[in-house]
């Protein structure tokens, strides 16, 4: 069953990614195409999500590879709520062939299969896998924003020509899109991390590098704020310091994975 | 009905002989009421006469004759039924136009079709060809992209900003040029707060219609600080906006718009944080990317623009077959009502009996009059309805 809703969800957010491809080279249809492919794909993750979910002893997103699968639909789900406007696709260019690697990658690890367990309460995986998670899922977001950003920025500064045929937000609208994410992403990582710290000094444990790096990240976003807010960081420099905390979210997420989970 | 268009346009008259036939609304509207029933489009490039009827073309031709005299009637083109159709579809979605997909036209079409004296046939036209230029503008981005450095560069200002509602323009120098970037930068909701040139005086004027400031070149700094947006168009030999000049900013994008040559503004400021610099160069070349994507996207507008004048030329051609289908339905009422009265039936059986017969009468006719439509569209109407009258003998009622 699982099967038949990854397949869908995969093509889709491959069609998505390569229409927007299509859609940067000349606007219009393709343009169209893609953000029906996003919609298709995150209808049948959610089902596959729906369907883990009560197939599940438990958490179904407790593993490394389910919660990639977790962390996949947040994006697409943050994505959706600018995506489907015209003037968003070029955002579209950078999740969409993410949210498909990571997709495929969560499938390799298992992530997609149904019947999970977890020995951990429901409600502390919700509490921090979910919050984690859904900071995670917008740090990204705000790279995807800082990226495009810096790519409308080059294309002003270059004199490039063609910078008129692309519909593309503002650079204002995505340096503060970008700060708006990070600011309502970083409760929620703070939340996610106070959760694990309970949890740690209720079971035990040490410190491993996730938790060092996730800490690391916390403060990247956090000194990303600050600087905003007191140091009048803003358009180009605040779009690098956002890429360069996403740079310990992709080290989070993929990297460290063997001494967390499991 | 013949469907009639004599016109002139930029394509095969030069503005002098143009201008001869030159006509207001005013002026349209009483050519139209001169001519009976005609609608009259005239705008900087075309005046043409929309009519309908076997002599509509030779009155318009005479009436254009008449008003600009035997040059503008040597150079007018005359076109008919789906050709003029199509022709009025073409010119509603902008593909008539210098600049292709330019957003006047529309309006231009709309207003002299108010301003006309259209019958059915017009209505039809001109509802269908407005209906065409929108569906062509909207399908496709023909009309999205600027078609003039000043709008190049409001366009390119809304790169940087977003809306331009409350953001604050200067302008430095009074020119011509500048003033119309002003303009296009206005119509997007920015505000021109300052003109700032050599002498107070010289600015006092522009400033005045644009309710801003005028001040001195020395206050340039002090305006530099606050302002989103500087257009500068002044004739000065150096550069009059230079790095020194911005060093107040913080952090705020600052779009220059450099119009003038030799510029006035330093070119590197574009390499600080923030800062765009765009001279007029820079501003062609977006302006000719555009019209080149303009003109891609014409192609696009082509294929709508037709396949809604093949739908008003089925529309027209069906209308060759209305009579006979009138007389057709007729013929039948009349044998129905006329079997029907010899019939000795009682008041509630004779409401039975009419109501059946007509619902025999709709349905047998209902087919025929559905392909006799569809005939006419494929242009063998005439052969259809030929047989028809010869058929059921209806010649008589022609």
């Amino acid at each position: 069953m699982a099967e038949l809703l990854f397949w869908p969800a995969l093509v889709a957010y491959g069609e998505a990614a390569f229409a927007y491809f299509g859609e940067a080279r000349r606007p219009g249809l393709s343009g169209r195409l893609a953000t029906w492919g996003v919609r298709i794909g995150w209808l049948a993750q959610t089902a596959l999500l729906v369907l883990q979910a009560a197939r599940a002893d438990g958490f179904p997103w407790a593993s490394w590879a389910g919660s990639l699968n977790l962390f996949v639909w947040l994006v697409v789900s943050v994505y959706l709520v600018w995506g489907c406007r015209a003037r968003y696709r070029l955002l579209g260019l950078v999740v969409t062939p993410l949210a498909a690697a990571l997709f495929v990658v969560a499938r390799i690890g298992g992530g997609t299969d149904l019947g999970e367990r977890s020995h951990y309460s429901n409600l502390f995986l919700v509490l921090h896998v979910g919050l984690v998670l859904a900071a995670f899922a917008g740090f990204t977001l705000a790279a995807g924003l800082a990226a495009v950003y810096l790519f409308q920025e080059r294309r002003l500064k270059r004199h490039d020509a063609t910078i008129l045929r692309l519909p593309a937000p503002s650079l204002e609208t995505l340096d503060g899109l970008q700060a708006r994410t990070i600011l309502y992403s970083l409760p929620a990582l703070t939340l996610g991390i106070a959760a694990g710290i309970v949890r740690l000094e209720e079971d035990g444990g040490g410190i491993d590098a996730l938790m060092a790096v996730t800490a690391a990240t916390w403060f990247a976003y956090g000194g990303y704020l600050g600087l905003r807010a007191w140091g009048g960081w803003r358009g180009r420099r605040a779009a690098y310091l956002a890429l360069a905390g996403f740079v310990l979210v992709v080290v989070v997420r993929l990297v460290l994975t063997g001494s967390h989970f499991g | 009905m013949r469907l009639s268009l004599v016109g002139i346009s930029h394509h095969h008259a030069p503005v002098e002989v143009r201008e001869r036939v030159a006509l207001s609304l005013t002026e349209s509207t009483a050519l139209a009421r001169e001519l009976g029933s005609a609608v009259v489009l005239s705008t900087c490039n075309r005046t043409e006469v929309y009519g309908v009827g076997d002599d509509a073309e030779a009155r318009a031709l005479a009436a254009l004759r008449a008003r600009g005299g035997e040059e503008v009637a040597a150079r007018t083109y005359r076109l008919a039924d789906h050709a003029a159709a199509l022709h009025l579809f073409r010119v509603a979605a902008g593909l008539d136009s210098l600049v292709p997909g330019e957003g006047e036209i529309l309006g231009q079409v709309r207003a002299a079709y108010e301003a006309g004296v259209p019958e059915a046939l017009l209505n039809r036209l001109f509802h269908d060809a407005l209906h065409a230029g929108k569906k062509a503008r909207a399908q496709t981005t023909i009309a999205e992209s600027p078609a003039s450095v000043p709008a190049a560069a409001a366009a390119l200002a809304q790169q940087v900003f977003g809306e331009l509602g409350g953001r604050s323009v200067l302008v430095v120098g009074a020119g011509k040029i500048g003033e119309l970037a002003a303009r296009a930068l206005a119509a997007r909701g920015a505000r021109l707060v300052a003109v700032a040139t050599r002498s107070r005086d010289h600015g006092a004027e522009l400033a005045q219609r644009f309710g801003a400031t005028a001040v001195d070149l020395d206050e340039l700094p002090a305006q530099l600080a606050v302002a989103d947006v500087v257009v500068a168009c002044t004739s000065a030999p150096a550069f009059v906006v230079g790095r020194e000049h911005v060093q107040a900013r913080r952090g705020r994008p600052l779009f220059l718009i450099d119009l003038a040559v030799p510029r006035d503004v330093d070119p590197a400021l574009n390499d600080l944080d923030d800062c765009y610099v765009y001279d007029i160069d820079d501003l062609e070349a977006v302006v000719q990317t555009s019209l080149a994507g303009r003109r891609r996207e014409a192609e696009r507008a082509e294929a709508i623009v037709a396949a809604e004048s093949e739908r008003f030329r089925a529309w027209q051609a069906s209308l060759d077959v209305v009579p006979t289908i009138a007389s057709l339905r007729a013929r039948a009422e009349a044998i129905r009502s006329a079997e029907l009265s010899k019939a000795k039936l009682s008041a509630e059986e004779r409401e039975a009996v009419d109501s059946i017969t007509s619902q025999i009468v709709n349905k047998l006719l209902h087919l025929p009059t559905i392909r006799m439509k569809e005939a006419a569209a494929a242009a063998d109407g005439v052969f259809y309805a030929d047989a028809v009258r010869h058929l059921f003998g209806l010649e008589d009622e022609r």
